[in-house]
């Protein structure tokens, strides 16, 4: 009998059906490869009882014939998502001892749909950064390798933790938040797939907030169909998130097969950035001529204020975030430093100082500043013009095409240190930040492998709450990618 | 526009993160190339332009004015290894 | 005459301008479903959302939202039909979230005005600069420990309106009346209960001293401000403060003080000490408030009559004087309990000299509000009644309503039982006025021969001997004519 754990969330939902197996049991193995998985350091918290607890529900239910759509799957959570008495970090030192006395909406939906936990998995702290080397829980490692080379690469980031475990069967699948690319940057430095949803799709309501109007959750998976079924999971409208949009949620698997023919697939210019690699562009001429045999009709299109929307990111993500995190203030929850004799403001700098890590004072300071007296119009108020500038390119772009088709990343996988000082970091984000500028759905399907024989990612990028077309798109790309390879590291 | 040690000290207060004086002159360095990256966007011609706060132009949903939530303090503090006799407490504020 | 503050170097003017906190009358808080009643135990209405727990959102309620429009238009204000809540970043121990969710620039009320009424029956003009709908704070408590201080977050995101005037006030008298204006005004239409004690209503004032034709001097904000009586205290405390400052050579520091009650002195506040910079920004957890016009007429259509309107009505159709409408209108409770005396025994003018004179004055005694007055509306007006039809006298009525009020029994019933009614049987009176000419030959013969004041003599003798009973009118015409001959 094959792994249970080589199993894809479709394959094991029918494995569970035809009682090929129990939910126990798939959950008993995805505990060993959680525990198999350690080297990645993907987990910080890891939850086999409650895993296997779980699953023992979900035995009972569909022994009742009440299974939900994602019953008995086991999954790891990124640990800015609040779970009820689990500790939740965000990858920080500020929130040691971290219990919610909630659970986020995203997770509910999931644990409704019947899915179990296996645990919380690691991240950039606060969702900060592309290469999941900013967790206070320290990095996780790619469990895949350049040939021939031993060096420990990135997962890439925020979602790193979720990257790494989905790649390596450490889990069926993985929640994963994007603020600027956040979950389509590490699946395609994994070999995964990660749907962003449109802004509003799912609700933000128990996620610990890094930018509140780029931020969406979605679902990081070994396969398109696992997104399509994950996505619904999550999805739906929430009365407790204000910006929540009340749309129904569709069946996306219902329409995976439907193809492409007649789809109009539209090829940014200003996407071919300069020092882009060959290799990244010639798997993007590769992708166009997948669709096209698939029957898309192929448009160039322009998005011209492209240019700006890393520079606007970086104003408009950090002035949200610098608010966001005033709440981590060493006085209702998590960690506090405080000396005898300390004023309360004493206490504040001290706690923050101590429980921030570099990147997150980074961004908090640039936030502070872009907001404060004197710099607002210079800054806050002209990134979210630009914003508007570059709503309106896809906006026009809609008129002659139905979804983008760009690179997901400017190169595959590297070693920390590689190119990671702030700037150079914040450039991995170059071809996904839009779609959260926008508020549009994106997805990143693995497309090939570069010459060092690591994953590479192509993204479709979609009209707002059109995941359909987006997700069936993605399809097609994978049935003619054909990706196959597994990286050098498997846990299950 | 950059930003001196001096003005990196006022963030740093504003944000209530202490940085060490050591510690400015470098991340003054590392902010301002972040300033410097950002500052592009001067280019962009934005007159007239409103700008954008939100990704959804759908009307907000309003709730009903109706007690639904509170009335368990004993989740409120449970996360507080500082609350006594039901309150937060804080090193002491003279106003 | 206007209120100066009279200085070494010349008389200076001082100038206010308020920003009143209004609590808004809701069960539920601005963002969360957390209840607003005063009182309870600590962090008991407390929600999720109110302690800044991690992934909390906030959700606008309704209630909040319809009671700002509806003060706006009571104040005569524009409304906006899009306004945008922005986030007030600082922190402090009784701001959980590090900002305060407040309006900024697009606030949901713009540009209107009040008319206040002064003590000598005159009004003014205050402009209403604003109205914007925020989160209260929660609570800091700093006596219960030598080293700490506690924080309580009932309060923490409760609903207010802040309504900002122009700096149009000019002495303690105008920014009295000015609260009590806008107190009167949320409290007739139900947006705010005003209860300043429990904190529903607080005022920060800002105040500045100039010489007369001079411009606006540097402004000082006293925060805070609970009651009229300490408003009024603060302002004249500060404004000779800077006075003396300013005369000195010295300059006014722009900053926020407090009113320390025990010492009647203001002081600055060192926790606001470092100059702020809010960082305002639209609150990317919410949308704009977006109004339809027709909604908004619908509120403005159903608003109750507002307290000028009344006001004029009383004036005009009950012939009051402008101070007693102005009385009696301040409150709604008032003007109701009015009415309906007035309803009860006719008489408008008699009517609102009892209410204003001897009601007022019993219930302040008893420490009483007016829906607790033992006497009824109906039955202050029976009495009105009584006193009109002459069967009893203004002075008989006294002693009828200090029963009445002690009692709670009907003017008719007591009047009744002690026999009370007037004398105004001729016979009767003619009896007992023949027994005192009788009985009194001096007087009689000293008023005949000239001694007119003596009348006087003979109506109280008369009175005394009807144990108070008999009609003065009667009376003295009755005796004009016997003492005559
Ligand atoms: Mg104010
Ligand atoms: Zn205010």
């Amino acid at each position: 009998m094959t792994k249970l754990t080589g199993l894809t969330i479709a394959q094991a939902r029918e494995g569970l059906k035809n009682k090929e197996f129990s939910a126990v049991e798939l959950a008993t193995e995805y505990n060993a490869a959680v525990e198999a998985a350690r080297p990645l350091n993907a987990f910080i918290t890891e939850t086999p009882e409650k895993a296997l607890e779980m699953a023992k529900a979900s035995d009972d239910r569909i022994a009742k014939g009440e299974a939900g759509i994602m019953e008995g799957i086991p999954l790891g959570i990124k640990d800015l998502f609040c779970t009820e008495d689990v500790l939740t970090t965000a990858a920080s030192h500020i929130l040691d001892g971290f219990k919610p006395q909630y659970e986020s909406t995203v997770t509910t939906n999931l644990w409704k749909s019947g899915a179990t936990m296996l645990g919380k998995l690691n991240l950039d702290q606060f969702a900060m950064g592309s290469a999941n080397i900013t967790s206070f829980y320290g990095d996780v490692i790619n469990p895949w390798k350049r040939e021939g080379d031993n060096t420990d690469l990135v997962p890439g980031g925020s979602s790193g933790g979720s990257s790494a475990a989905v790649a390596a069967h450490a889990v069926a699948a993985a929640t994963g938040t994007d603020t600027g690319g956040s979950i389509r940057q590490p699946a395609a430095l994994t070999g995964t797939v990660g749907i962003k949803p449109t802004y509003g799709r799912c609700s933000r309501w128990g996620i610990v907030a890094f930018a509140s109007s780029l931020d969406q959750a979605g679902p990081m998976t070994r396969d398109v169909r696992d997104a399509s079924i994950m996505l619904e999971a999550m999805a739906g409208y929430d009365p407790k998130d204000a910006t929540s949009v009340n749309v129904p949620v569709p069946n996306y698997e219902a329409s995976l097969e439907n193809g492409v023919k007649g789809l109009r697939i539209g090829i940014p210019k200003e996407y071919r950035v300069d020092g882009m690699p060959a290799e990244i562009e010639k798997l993007w001429q590769q992708g166009i001529e997948w669709l096209k045999a698939a029957g898309a009709e192929i448009v160039d299109v322009s998005l011209p204020h492209t240019k700006y929307a890393l520079p606007a990111y970086y104003i408009v993500a950090p002035a949200e975030a610098s608010s966001n995190l005033s709440r981590y203030d060493g006085v209702r929850y998590g960690l506090r430093v405080c000396d005898e004799g300390d004023s309360l403001d004493d206490m504040y700098e001290k706690t923050r100082a101590a429980g921030f890590g570099d990147e997150v004072k980074r961004r908090v300071m640039i936030g502070a500043y872009v907001l404060s007296a004197g710099y607002y119009d210079a800054y806050y108020l002209k990134a979210q013009k630009v914003r508007t500038r570059i709503a309106e390119d896809f906006n026009n772009a809609w008129k002659s095409c139905d979804v983008l088709l760009t690179p997901s990343t400017p190169s595959a996988a590297f070693a920390k240190g590689e190119n990671s000082d702030p700037l150079s970091m914040y450039l991995n984000d170059v071809f996904t930040v839009t779609a959260n500028l926008a508020g549009l759905p994106g997805i990143s399907v693995p497309a090939g492998l570069d010459s060092n024989g690591l994953p590479l990612g192509l993204q479709l990028v979609g009209k707002p709450f059109d995941e359909e077309t987006v997700l069936r798109t993605a399809f097609a790309l994978e049935q003619a990618a054909g990706f196959e390879a597994k990286p050098q590291f498997m846990a299950g | 526009m950059s930003l001196d040690k001096n003005t990196v000290a006022k963030i740093a207060k504003l944000a209530r993160i202490r940085v060490p004086e050591e510690e400015l002159e470098p991340l003054a360095g590392e902010l301002n190339t972040i300033i410097g990256f950002v500052e592009q966007l001067g280019e962009v011609d934005t007159d007239g332009v409103e700008p954008m706060t939100s990704a959804i132009e759908h009307e907000m949903f309003q709730r009903d004015d109706v007690v639904s939530d509170g009335g368990y303090p004993d989740r409120v503090l449970a996360n507080s290894e500082h609350a006594n006799m039901g309150f937060f407490t804080v090193p002491k504020v003279v106003e | 005459m206007t209120y100066m503050i009279k200085g070494n170097t010349g008389d200076w003017e001082v100038v206010m301008g308020l920003e009143i906190h209004a609590q808004v009358s809701s069960n539920a808080k601005l963002f969360s479903g957390a209840a607003t009643t005063f009182g309870a135990d600590p962090n008991e209405q407390v929600s999720l959302v109110d302690a800044a727990m991690p992934g909390m959102l906030p959700v606008v309620n309704k209630e909040c939202v319809r009671q700002g429009v509806r003060t706006g238009l009571a104040m005569g204000c524009e409304i906006n039909l899009k306004s945008v809540f922005a986030r007030k970043n600082y922190f402090y121990a009784d701001l959980p979230q590090g900002y305060q969710i407040s309006q900024f620039e697009e606030p949901i009320v713009k540009r209107g005005k009040v008319t206040i009424d002064l003590e000598d029956g005159s009004t003014k003009e205050i402009g209403v600069e604003r109205l914007h709908l925020e989160q209260d704070a929660g609570k800091s408590i700093h006596d219960q420990h030598p080293t700490q201080s506690y924080i309580d977050l009932n309060r923490s995101g409760v609903c207010l309106m802040e309504i900002v005037s122009d700096p149009d006030m000019r002495s303690p008298e105008e920014a009295a009346a000015y609260v009590s204006k806008i107190r009167s005004i949320v409290r007739c239409i139900g947006s705010c209960d005003g209860n300043m004690a429990e904190g529903s209503m607080r005022a920060d004032v800002n105040v500045s001293v100039r010489k007369p034709g001079d411009e606006y001097g540097t402004r000082c904000e006293i925060k805070n401000l609970n009651s009229l009586r300490f408003m009024k205290q603060a302002i004249e405390f500060e404004a000779k403060r800077q006075v003396q400052i300013l005369e000195e050579g010295g300059s006014i520091d722009q900053e926020t003080r407090l009113f320390d009650t025990a010492k009647g002195i203001t002081r600055s506040m060192r926790s606001k000490e470092d100059a702020h910079d809010y960082r305002y920004f639209p609150d990317p957890d919410l949308l704009p408030v977006i109004l339809e016009q027709a909604w908004v007429d619908e509120l403005a259509a159903d608003l109750p009559e507002l307290p000028d309107v009344k006001k004029n009505r009383f004036i005009s159709d009950f012939g009051l004087p402008a101070y007693d409408a102005g009385v009696l209108t301040a409150e709604t409770e008032n003007s109701a309990y009015y009415e309906q005396a007035v309803d009860a025994g006719g008489d408008p003018k008699l009517t609102a000299n009892w209410v204003i004179s001897e009601l007022f004055g019993r219930l302040n005694k008893a420490d009483m509000s007016i829906t607790d007055s033992p006497v009824t509306p109906e039955n202050l007006g029976q009495l009105v009644g009584l006193i009109k039809d002459d069967t009893i006298s203004g002075k008989i009525a006294k002693d009828v309503f200090d029963d009445m009020f002690s009692t709670g029994k009907m003017a008719k019933d007591i009047v009744e039982e002690k026999g009370l009614k007037q004398i105004t049987d001729t016979g009767a009176i003619e009896a007992i006025i023949d027994d005192l000419i009788a009985n009194n030959p001096g007087q009689v013969e000293q008023y005949r021969g000239g001694n007119e004041k003596l009348i006087g003599w003979f109506v109280g003798q008369t009175m005394k001997a009807s144990q108070g009973k008999a009609n003065p009118g009667v009376v003295n015409k009755i005796l004009k004519e016997k003492l005559a001959g």
